[in-house]
């Protein structure tokens, strides 16, 4: 799947990253909680949120996201966008609600981030 | 050989504003030094929940960057309030973080953890109404 595929399942609309429309994505995740994301998130994935505030943006940067969903038509400001695109990040924003946007994707094959399990005790 | 990189950065309390500047360009000079991404990364994640915390919980601080041949030593220092139990604070779910961090997608008590988890050696010490001073190193060889 690509950014451009998301875009399509979605009925997104792109807010910045016209040109990494071709990019592939495998996995996903889904939070508006970033200390979880900022805890789980081992690779450069996707992230869909329906938390719109520029530490969304600075996260995504902390972890080399590929693209950022936002959710229920959440958009973020012209700051955070400007922000977003010198990191080079794709920001896509959708009127599906988080959970609607994560049963058409998965549905459409997009897998969720590997997670490491914890061993008790750890 | 002599340090290739010292650097200091000031955080202020509560600027949810530039929170995350200081970690941005921290994680920009490492990456012009050639570090790789699987370091930077989680040089990068320890870095930004470290300026979160002082954001979020201290009164004001500083992040001091070192970097040498051998690693990245990232040390955090703040003027208080200090931490009254850092073993509480060191286990995962626990936060002390008020409504507005929260609001901003923070507080859920997995920063100190997630930080000691990235970090090659992670040091705490606080001492309360003094303050916090955190030091974490990672290795570069």
């Amino acid at each position: 799947m690509t950014i451009g595929d998301m875009v399509q399942i979605l009925h997104a609309k792109v807010l910045c990253g016209e040109d990494k429309l071709d990019k592939p994505v495998s996995t996903a995740c889904c939070s508006d909680l970033m200390s979880d994301v900022l805890a789980f998130v081992n690779e450069k994935t996707v992230l869909i949120t329906g938390l719109s505030n520029p530490q969304v943006i600075r996260t995504a940067d902390m972890l080399d996201l590929k693209c950022l969903v936002f959710a229920r038509g959440k958009t973020p400001t012209d700051d955070m966008l400007t922000q977003a695109d010198e990191q080079g990040l794709a920001v896509i924003c959708t009127r599906e609600t988080a959970f609607t946007a994560c049963g058409l994707l998965f549905s459409a094959g997009l897998r969720g981030v590997p997670i490491e399990w914890q061993k008790e005790g750890e | 050989m002599g340090a290739f990189i010292h650097a200091e950065y000031p955080v202020d309390s509560r600027d949810y504003t530039r929170a995350g500047e200081a970690s941005a360009d921290i994680k920009r000079k490492l990456k012009q030094l050639g570090v790789s991404s699987m370091v930077l990364r989680r040089v990068a994640v320890a870095t930004y929940e470290v300026e979160l915390n002082l954001v979020i919980h201290s009164m004001g601080g500083k992040l001091i960057l070192d970097v040498d041949e051998k690693g990245v030593s990232l040390t955090s220092v703040d003027v208080g309030p200090g931490i009254p139990n850092i073993e509480m604070a060191m286990r995962e779910g626990y936060s002390t973080a008020d409504d507005e961090a929260r609001a901003m997608g923070f507080g859920a008590g997995m920063g100190l953890p997630n930080m000691k988890r990235n970090a090659d050696d992670f040091e705490i010490e606080s001492e309360p109404g003094k303050g916090t001073r955190i030091c974490m190193r990672f290795s570069l060889v």
